[in-house]
């Protein structure tokens, strides 16, 4: 017996003697079945490769992505070797302002995660745990969020805000959080009256101590499966907001906001619309087949 | 379940009547809580609204004047009664940049919209429920791959930059349809105001030169917003029409004889036409957000186009104004889809 296979054993085994070989093991029959998914696989690659780029962009990017070449000859350069997609009328090179525009991106999904999921989370644990008022109350206030459709929401925070990228992440963070505190509030739901919740209570844990202690790690994977699903929504909206002018700003290499940009040469130079827009487009789909697949994975209700 | 229906005896009594005020309470609460984020978003402007109307130039005392005048001093409750007030007579302040009501704006604008919107969900909905039965009906299959990753495609790409593609392609180079606008300037004229729906009123007068125009300017918009809520109501279409097709009615149908098609077309989509109502409800709403980007790309006159117009000259009343109707008309459907909901399903209409 070879060690790969010995510890292939020791990950699917029925008997865990372990917590970590329990958990281990489940990540592994996760894995296994998202790879059995070619689509999810391909989402997983173009994410990967997305991060990846990122890092590294300094490394990759051939130019600089703020400072264009010159003027009088390099605008406006169709694809070719030299500039593998162009160049816009700043005389900069696409492709090196989409690599560094990747960090963007990133920066963007990373982020409106790291606010709205802890909002949603406390929202909607709370709003189920406690019941009663505080849950009318608290579900009233995410049906409200919940009635503005996103991008206009959005846009109203930004224009009150102020344009920018910090911005732009606030009032999508803000527009993010109340599927995350519906759904948080429904697994609460569930587990509110199990046995091992009457058991810390019993032993007289305060209520905030059984939600962040108890209640919010078992909401945690279905509100980070619904998360990683609305990453492409996110990513479509930042670009949108990119896009009319209320994100990032020049001279930043924002997908949406290069987009606006090339729009006045669209006829004659279509590569500068093209690109930044191919951009948004791959990695969202990359991040729908990722969600499309590991929902099918760990919900086995959206699985028939 | 049955423990409710026993015990509680008015919603016995009144399902229906009880349901609607219920209904109706929380819609008036949603769309008071609505109001306030829209206040509220106005009070932490950055711009101060007395600057606005006095400029930077004004004395203490006019300052003084105009901010008693505009009702600042009071407190933010009673700021926000006024406000309440206000809104509820359709009076949204007044346009800094086309210095007419914003009520009568928004009226002029948003036939635009409606128009534009109502033929995205017409496209969406007879392309999109089709290919949903088929992918249900293929499950597994390479029909509902194809139709699953066209579905993907719609919810990965940016609208605008479509939009922008779109006119590129059909419009620059192909010529097949007309560029961005609702109408070319030498048909203006042709048409009698009507309903502010051009299509229509151009059908109605017999115009049908300007109605082909017409048609051709939206043809590609619609196109675009069909396609994404195809995208949407394909998806769910595939989902109910699996649920049903795995239903104990579909086996005895089949064991009965009746041909394949029609427990497809007939026994199946008619019991999922019930939920589908709402997600056609549902991606109508969606499509008055899709229209923001659309309308900025093709140059679009609706409330989208001057909701961004309005942004950008930081006209703040107008904003609110245009976000308030949009958000009005999102409420406004998701109540629609819930009450055809009740009225289409009879279970529902039981167990309220």
């Amino acid at each position: 017996m070879t060690a790969a296979t010995s510890r292939r054993e020791w990950l699917l085994s029925e008997q865990p003697a372990s917590r970590r070989q329990a958990r281990l093991g489940q990540g592994y029959r996760t894995w296994l079945a998202l790879r059995a998914n070619p689509l999810a696989m391909i989402g997983l690659g173009i994410v990967v490769a997305l991060v990846v780029v990122a890092l590294l962009a300094n490394a990759i990017a051939p130019y600089d992505p703020i400072v264009g070449g010159d003027l009088r000859t390099e605008r406006l350069l169709p694809p070719s070797g030299a500039h593998p997609m162009g160049t816009d009328e700043q005389a900069r090179d696409i492709f090196s302002r989409l690599v560094h525009g990747s960090r963007i991106t990133l920066m963007v999904v990373a982020l409106v995660a790291v606010i709205a999921t802890p909002i949603g989370l406390l929202v909607g644990t709370t709003a189920g745990y406690f019941g009663g008022w505080v849950d009318s109350v608290l579900m009233r206030l995410t049906d409200i969020f919940l009635a503005f459709p996103r991008l206009i929401l959005a846009l109203a925070f930004v224009a009150a805000l102020g344009p920018g990228i910090e911005n732009a992440i606030i009032a999508i963070a803000i527009t993010s959080w109340p599927p995350y505190a519906r759904l948080a509030r429904a697994e609460t739901l569930t587990i509110r009256d199990s046995d091992f919740i009457n058991a810390i209570r019993l032993q007289g844990a305060r209520p905030a101590r059984i939600i962040w202690g108890h209640v919010v790690p078992l909401c945690l994977s279905s509100v980070i499966i619904r998360v990683t699903l609305d990453m492409a929504g996110i990513i479509l909206t930042a670009a949108g907001l990119g896009f009319l002018g209320l994100g990032a700003q020049p001279p930043q290499p924002e997908w949406g906001a290069m987009i606006a940009g090339g729009r006045r040469f669209i006829i004659d130079q279509w590569w500068v619309v093209t690109m930044p827009g191919l951009a948004i487009f791959v990695v969202s789909l990359g991040f729908n087949f990722l969600g499309d697949g590991l929902r099918d994975v760990l919900d086995p209700k959206a699985r028939k | 379940m049955a423990i409710a229906t026993t015990t509680g005896g008015r919603s016995r009594a009144l399902p229906l009547a009880w349901k609607a005020v219920k209904l109706i309470a929380s819609v008036a609460l949603t769309f008071l809580g609505l109001l306030f984020v829209t206040f509220l978003i106005g009070r932490v402007v950055p711009v101060d609204p007395v600057l606005s109307v006095v400029g930077d130039r004004a004395s203490q005392s006019v300052y003084d004047r105009v901010y008693v005048e505009l009702g600042l001093d009071k407190p933010l409750i009673q700021q926000f009664w006024i406000y309440l007030q206000k809104v509820f007579t359709g009076d949204f302040g007044e346009s800094f940049m086309t210095k007419r009501p914003i009520i009568d704006d928004i009226i002029r604008v948003f036939p635009a919209t409606l128009e534009l919107a109502t033929l995205g969900v017409i496209l969406g909905t007879l392309l999109g429920v089709p290919l949903g039965v088929l992918a249900a009906v293929r499950q597994g299959r390479l029909a509902d791959q194809v139709v699953r990753v066209v579905g993907l495609v719609g919810y990965s790409a940016p609208i605008f930059w479509l939009g922008l593609l779109g006119l590129l392609v059909f419009y620059a180079r192909l010529g097949w349809v007309a560029g961005p606008g609702r109408i070319d300037i030498s048909y203006e004229y042709d048409i009698a105001p009507g309903t502010g729906l051009l299509l229509l009123d151009s059908a109605m007068q017999g115009r049908w030169a300007a109605f082909g125009n017409i048609f051709s300017h939206i043809i590609l918009p619609a196109s675009l917003l069909g396609y994404f809520s195809m995208a949407y109501i394909s998806r769910m279409t595939r989902s109910f029409m699996l649920n049903e097709l795995a239903q104990e009615y579909v086996v005895a149908a089949r064991v009965k004889g009746v041909p394949e098609w029609r427990i497809i077309w007939v026994h199946a989509l008619r019991n999922a036409a019930v939920p589908l109502v709402t997600v056609i409800a549902l991606s109508y709403a969606g499509l008055l957000e899709g229209s923001v980007l659309t309308e900025t790309v093709f140059a679009w006159p609706g409330l989208g186009q001057y909701l961004t117009n309005s942004l950008q000259s930081a006209d703040m009343n107008a904003v609110l104004g245009g976000t308030l109707v949009i958000g009005a008309v999102f409420v406004g459907l998701n109540l629609l889809s819930d009450l055809l909901y009740t009225l289409l399903d009879p279970r529902v209409r039981r167990r309220a």
